[in-house]
C-alpha cells in the first residue's frame, strides 16, 4: 500500500478508538517530557559551563611557553631540551600565521609602584588583550571595558580599589600613576662608556652585546572600571593581578618582567622574547590541531580543552544517566502501545479477515499497524517535546526564583536544542515501532478464514 | 495431475481439506474434482456444515488444501507464495459474503475504495472507479453514508460494487442472500445475474437455498459430508 494510504488508514483508525489511543498517545508524550526534561537539566548544564568557560576564554586558548627546563616544576617525562628555543617575535608572527588562529599576544605582568593621591602602593600589573573583552569579569564590572588598543587606562580589581578608597565608584574616572622599571636598550655606544651606572646587562662577547639598561619612568592612567573577580583567562592564577592595562600599553612601557633576566643570562637580550605567549584560535575544535603545530615549532603548550576532556567525558556520562532516567517514562509507554495495538487487534480481527479477502498481503496488514504505531509515536513525540520544554522552562522558572531570592545571578540549567527536539520525536517514533512489531506480525499472522469467521 | 484445458476458469483436482481437532480429523472438503467453464454461473448447493464455504475459501485462495490443486486461470494456487495468493485476490476474484463484511467506519465510498487502495491504484483514478461501480450496483447517491445507514439489500449491492471494483474475471460469493430477505435476495440476484451476462464474469455462488440456485445458475454442484454428490443437475 503507498506510503499516503496506509497513513490516512492509520490515523482513521486511530480515530475510531479515540479515547483508549489519545490516552496511549499521552503516555508516550509524557514519556519523551520526561526524557526531555531530564536531557534538557544535562544539555542547559552543560551550555552553561561551556557559556562560562568559552567566555574566559580558556576553551579556545593555547598557553605556549618555551621548553625550559624547570627543575623539579615540571611533571610527566619530558625529555630536557638541550637549546630550548626562545618564544620571539618571530616565533609569534609564525603561530599567529596558523590556520585558525585569532591573535597571539604576550603575558605582560610586573610588579610596580602605583600612587593613587600621593600614597604608593606596591601591586602587580597584567596585560589584557582586547580580545578579553567578554570575559566574564569585564562583562559584570563597574564602568566599562578600555576604550581603545592604546587607551591610557587601567581597571582595578574591587580589594584594591576598596584599599584606594570606600566607596568605589568615585576612584571611576580618577588618575593615578605608574612608577615602573623600564627596560631601554644600550647601544655601542653608552655601551663602551657605560661604567655600570644603571643595572646594565652585557654579554661576555663585548660590544654588540644586545644588552639593556633599566630606567625608572612613571606614566599616568586613568581609571574606567573595577572588577569583582579576576578574569578567567590565563592559567593558574597567572593574572592574579591588582591593576589591568591595555595590551598594547603594556607593550609600549617596556617594563622590566622577571623574564628578562633569564632571557639575558640565555644571551638573547638583544633581541625581546617572551616569557609565555597567548594563541588565541577561532573555535574550540581547532585548539588540538593548532597545538600540535606549535609543538612541532619546538615549544611546551597547555590547553584547557586538552586537559578538560574529562569533563566532556562527565557530561557524558551526566547525559547517559539522565536519558537512561528519562527513558524509564517512556518504556512504560511502550507497555501501553503494545496493549493497544494487541486490543485492537482482537476489536479488527474480522476487518483484518476482510482486508485479507480483498487483496491484502501480511505485509499490508503489518503496515497498517506499524503506521498506527508510528502515528502515535509522532504525535506523542511532538506533544512531549512540547511538554519537556515546558517543564525545562517551569523548573528554570523555579531556579531562577531561587537564585533571585538569595540576590544570586540568573541562569539557565534546562535548554532544548533544536537536535535535542528532533531526536526525542525520532526516538518516541523508533520506540513505537519498535513496540509496534509484536502486534503487527500478530496481526499479519492472522488466518483469514477463522477472522472472517470471529463475531 | 493435469493441468485446466482451455475454457476452464476454475478447476479444483482431488481438493481436500481437513481438520485436526484433537484425535479427531474433520473432513470438510473430501476428494473433491471440479470444473468451472469460463462465464459459467455455478451454484454450490448443500445443507450447513456441508463443507461448500470451505471449498469456496480454497477456491478464493484464502484457504490451503491439505492435499488436491486448485487450478485458475492455469495457475494452482496450491503452489503461490502468501503475496502471490494476496495479489490473486486483489486481481483475479471479487468475494461477497453474507454478513457484508463492510467496514461499519468507513463510507460506502470508502469501502469500495479499499480494493483499489491495496491494489496501489492512483487516487484520479481510483475515484472513477469507485463511482462507477457503485451506479452499476445503483447506489451512486450514497456515497458518503456509512453502512449503518443503509438497508441489508444496498449493504449487499454495496459488497458487490467492492468486489467488482478491480474488475476480477471470477466473483465467489458465499450465501449472498443469507441475511436477506427474498424480495431482497432477488435484487442482488439478479445483478449477480447481470454480472454474468454484461460483464461475462464466471460466478461460483455458495447457498443452501435451491430455489434460487435452480432459478440463476447454470450448474448446480450438491456438497454433502465435505464430498460433490451431484454436478449439474438442476433440481
Amino acid at each position: 500500500m503507498k506510503i499516503g494510504d496506509l497513513a490516512e488508514l492509520a490515523v482513521r483508525n486511530l480515530r475510531e478508538a479515540l479515547l483508549r489511543n489519545s490516552l496511549t498517545t499521552i503516555g508516550v508524550a509524557v514519556g519523551v517530557a520526561s526524557l526531555v526534561a531530564m536531557l534538557s537539566l544535562g544539555v542547559g548544564l552543560q551550555q552553561f559551563t561551556n557559556k562560562r568557560l568559552a567566555n574566559s576564554g580558556l576553551f579556545n586558548a593555547i598557553f605556549v611557553a618555551p621548553r625550559t627546563n624547570f627543575a623539579g616544576f615540571i611533571r610527566g617525562n619530558h625529555a630536557p631540551a638541550a637549546h630550548p628555543l626562545p618564544l620571539t617575535e618571530a616565533a609569534r608572527l609564525e603561530m599567529a600565521k596558523l590556520p585558525g588562529v585569532v591573535q597571539v599576544y604576550p603575558e605582560i605582568r610586573f610588579i610596580t609602584e602605583v600612587r593613587f593621591n600621593h600614597i604608593p602602593y606596591t601591586t602587580v600589573v597584567s596585560s589584557v588583550p582586547s580580545s578579553d573583552r567578554n570575559d566574564v569579569a569585564f562583562q559584570k564590572m563597574q564602568g566599562r571595558f578600555f576604550t581603545g588598543l592604546d587607551a591610557d587606562e587601567a581597571i582595578l580589581r574591587m580589594g584594591f580599589a576598596h584599599q584606594l578608597s570606600k566607596d568605589t565608584a568615585s576612584l571611576i574616572g580618577r588618575d593615578l600613576v605608574l612608577h615602573y622599571a623600564a627596560r631601554e636598550p644600550l647601544t655601542a655606544q653608552t655601551e663602551a662608556n657605560d661604567a655600570g651606572t644603571s643595572s646594565a646587562a652585557n654579554s661576555s662577547s663585548g660590544s654588540s652585546s644586545g644588552g639593556f639598561s633599566i630606567v625608572p619612568k612613571t606614566t599616568k592612567l586613568r581609571i574606567v572600571g573595577i572588577v569583582e573577580h579576576q578574569p578567567g583567562e590565563g592559567f593558574g592564577g597567572f593574572r592574579d593581578s591588582q591593576v589591568y592595562i591595555p595590551l598594547h600599553v603594556a607593550q609600549t612601557l617596556q617594563a622590566t618582567q622577571v623574564s628578562d633576566l633569564q632571557q639575558m643570562l640565555q644571551g638573547h637580550s638583544r633581541q625581546r622574547t617572551y616569557a609565555s605567549l597567548t594563541v588565541r584560535v577561532k573555535t574550540s575544535a581547532q585548539v588540538p590541531g593548532v597545538e600540535k603545530e606549535i609543538k612541532k615549532m619546538g615549544f611546551r603548550t597547555f590547553s584547557l580543552f586538552d586537559a578538560s576532556r574529562n569533563l566532556r567525558l562527565l557530561f557524558a556520562l551526566l547525559d547517559l544517566l539522565l536519558g537512561i532516567f528519562g527513558s524509564l517514562a517512556l518504556a512504560v509507554a511502550t507497555l501501553g502501545i503494545v496493549n493497544t495495538l494487541v486490543m485492537a487487534i482482537l476489536e479488527r480481527r474480522r476487518e483484518i479477515g476482510v482486508l485479507k479477502a480483498l487483496g491484502a498481503a501480511d505485509a499490508d496488514v503489518k503496515q497498517i499497524f506499524f503506521a498506527e504505531a508510528g502515528v502515535m509515536g509522532v504525535l506523542g513525540g511532538v506533544v512531549g517535546v512540547g511538554l519537556g520544554w515546558f517543564i525545562g522552562r517551569m523548573i528554570n522558572l523555579g531556579t531562577n526564583y531561587y537564585l533571585h531570592q538569595h540576590k544570586l545571578p540568573s541562569v539557565n540549567i534546562s535548554a532544548v536544542p533544536w537536535w535535542l527536539a528532533l531526536g526525542a520525536i525520532a526516538f518516541a517514533v523508533g520506540v513505537s515501532l519498535a513496540a509496534g512489531i509484536y502486534p503487527a506480525a500478530r496481526a499479519a499472522k492472522l488466518n483469514p478464514v477463522e477472522a472472517l469467521r470471529y463475531e | 495431475m493435469t493441468t485446466p484445458q482451455d475454457g476452464h476458469a476454475i478447476r479444483a483436482e482431488h481438493v481436500s481439506r481437513h481438520f485436526e481437532m484433537g484425535e479427531t480429523v474433520i473432513r470438510a472438503v473430501d476428494d473433491i474434482t471440479l470444473e468451472v467453464v469460463r462465464g459459467e454461473f455455478l451454484a454450490l448447493l448443500g445443507a450447513s456444515g456441508s463443507g461448500k464455504s470451505t471449498l469456496l475459501n480454497l477456491l478464493a485462495g484464502l484457504d490451503r488444501p491439505t492435499s488436491g490443486a486448485v487450478f485458475v486461470e492455469s495457475r494452482n494456487l496450491a503452489e503461490m507464495s502468501p503475496l502471490e495468493l494476496a495479489r490473486y485476490r486483489s486481481r483475479t476474484v471479487g468475494m461477497v459474503f453474507q454478513a457484508f463484511n463492510l467496514l461499519p467506519r468507513m463510507t460506502l465510498e470508502e469501502n469500495v475504495e479499499l480494493p483499489l487502495r491495496l491494489a496501489e491504484i492512483d487516487r484520479a483514478e481510483r475515484h472513477a472507479r469507485v463511482r462507477e461501480a457503485l451506479e452499476c450496483v445503483g447506489l451512486a447517491g450514497r456515497l458518503a453514508h456509512r453502512p449503518s445507514e443503509l438497508s441489508g439489500g444496498e449493504q449487499q449491492r454495496a459488497a458487490l460494487a467492492r468486489a467488482l471494483v478491480n474488475r476480477p474475471s471470477i466473483l465467489l460469493a458465499d450465501e449472498p442472500t443469507g441475511n436477506l430477505d427474498s424480495k431482497t435476495g432477488l435484487e442482488v440476484m439478479n445483478l449477480l445475474d447481470e454480472f454474468k451476462r454484461g460483464l461475462g464474469m464466471t460466478i461460483v455462488m455458495v447457498t443452501h437455498e435451491a430455489p434460487l440456485a435452480d432459478r440463476y445458475a447454470d450448474r448446480i454442484a450438491v456438497v454433502a459430508d465435505g464430498k460433490l454428490v451431484k454436478d449439474g443437475v438442476r433440481q
